[in-house]
């Protein structure tokens, strides 16, 4: 059943686009300096796909990554997300497009600390406006799908940082978002948390098809993603994709 | 337009949630929370007593019994209410209490401000989930307007045993036969009132500081 819905999702994938880059440059002013994050990035992701953004810290990564989520507008260029250009977009579109289009995960989990793991993982949906007896059905399936379904209750601090990246996971599906975009996910984790993170998500991906654009320098994110886009001083290195990227994989960590 | 409709209708946060979130955010700093709220406890019980202190005064002076106006000028309390010294001690009193408020007023910005800092990740991580500003401010304004009702209630408790506990040692219990109730339930009801209000503007300004914050700011933000 997995399967089936897999290659209908691939169906379509073919042709949406998700999120669309043009030309995008950022400038950041640093008192006298000017830092040219971005110097004209043009980027595609199609929908359904496992997108990773790879580079060095002071590539642009990050600020590419705010771009195609909607967290920073660019200086030049555009940047359409579902064909909407968001530097149009006022603060009312922008919170709606964050609540119902876009499920951000990040690399310090962000759970509000006061909160239960259900009560963070139902906030987006009061935003949304879910009644509070929705949500919490749907806040408690989630936690299940990404088995925390005995710790519905607990308090982020009464979790680990495997289980709190996991609630941070459900919370960003909240919504059933179109775009689900995850910063250095696995930067904080172990091993081999990290890649249960990693699985989770792909299995999310795959289940739902939705699209998982992550920034990342995590190599064991290589391996499930579809495309691999390198950052390199500001532009776009280049772009691997998933049958390329396992044979590279293979010569460069030799036991992959 | 239809479309703009559409998308206002479609983010929201109840105010009935939006207490349930602020109301746990204070319950949960309990010990952060008591601090601000002793402040204002403070300011709130000393109006209070020298409202309730009068107010027991002018109730023993109006029963117009000589033996407690014996006692009155023997404590030193200008029966005259339009004597100069009366006046003056008036003024005084109004001064006292007008300092009292401005540090309370201050303490309770500062407080908030605080927490607004510490809480800058949180923000940010609420708005990348799709909150408006207006939710920061209503959650921020909320929260400290709790703490203030919940501070101005005890001031006003504490504040009014502690007067009738000293007029007591002072005239004794004659002064519960001559209680004016109605006066001091009003002095109380205005220091709630009073109380409220200046958590309330206290807590405008960080509200306002913490809902600017752009989401991306959170995501980089070391704290």
């Amino acid at each position: 059943m997995a399967a089936e819905e897999k290659t209908e999702t691939n169906a379509e994938a073919e042709e949406a686009t998700v999120v669309r880059t043009q030309d995008v440059k950022k400038v950041y002013i640093m008192g006298e300096e000017q830092i040219h994050a971005l110097k004209g990035v043009d980027l595609e992701v199609t929908q359904g796909e496992y997108l990773s953004i790879m580079g060095p810290s002071g590539s642009g990564k990050s600020t590419l990554f705010n771009m195609v989520g909607g967290l920073d507008k660019p200086t030049e260029g555009k940047v359409y997300i579902d064909d909407v250009d968001v530097a149009q977009l006022d603060a009312y579109e922008l919170a709606w497009l964050r609540c119902r289009k876009i499920g951000y995960i990040f690399q310090s989990y962000n759970l509000i600390p006061v909160m239960t793991a259900l009560e963070n993982v139902t906030l987006p949906m009061v935003f949304a406006g879910l009644t509070s007896d929705e949500a919490r059905d749907k806040g408690v399936e989630l936690l299940t799908q990404v088995g925390l379904g005995e710790r519905v209750m607990h308090k982020p601090f009464e979790l680990s940082g495997g289980q709190q990246q996991r609630v941070a996971v459900a919370r960003a599906f909240a919504n059933d978002p179109a775009i689900i975009l995850a910063d250095e996910p696995t930067g904080n984790l172990d091993l081999n948390t990290g890649r249960e993170i990693i699985e989770l998500l792909r299995q999310m991906n795959e289940e739902s098809g939705v699209t998982v654009i992550s920034a990342t320098h995590d190599h064991k994110m290589l391996s499930v993603s579809d495309r691999v886009v390198w950052v390199r001083d500001g532009r776009v290195d280049r772009i691997i994709d998933r049958d390329e990227l396992k044979i590279e994989v293979g010569t460069i960590d030799g036991h992959e | 337009m239809a479309q703009q409709h559409e998308l206002n209708t479609q983010i929201s946060l109840p105010l009935s949630k939006a207490v349930e979130i602020s109301f746990n955010s204070v319950k949960i700093r309990f010990g952060r929370s008591l601090i601000t709220v002793s402040g204002i406890v403070l300011a709130i019980a000393f109006l209070m007593s020298i409202w309730a202190g009068n107010s027991i005064i002018d109730g023993l002076m109006a029963a117009s019994d000589p033996k407690i106006n014996l006692i009155l000028q023997q404590k030193g309390v200008e029966i005259d209410p339009d004597s100069a010294a009366a006046m003056q001690q008036r003024s005084k009193d109004a001064w006292l209490v007008v300092l009292s408020l401005l540090v309370c007023l201050v303490g309770i910005a500062n407080a908030m401000l605080m927490s607004v800092t510490e809480r800058f990740r949180e923000i940010g991580t609420m708005k990348c989930m799709g909150a408006l500003d207006g939710f920061i401010i209503k959650l921020f304004i909320l929260e400290s307007t709790f703490m203030g009702t919940a501070g101005t209630v005890i001031g006003v408790i504490i504040g009014f045993l502690l007067t009738a506990l000293l007029n007591m040692s002072s005239f004794g219990t004659v002064i519960f036969d001559h209680l004016p109730m109605a006066q001091i339930l009003e002095d109380g009801l205005k220091a709630v009132v009073i109380g409220s209000v200046l958590s309330l503007v206290g807590g405008i300004l960080p509200a306002y500081r913490a809902a600017k914050m752009e989401p991306v700011d959170a995501m980089s933000l070391e704290v």
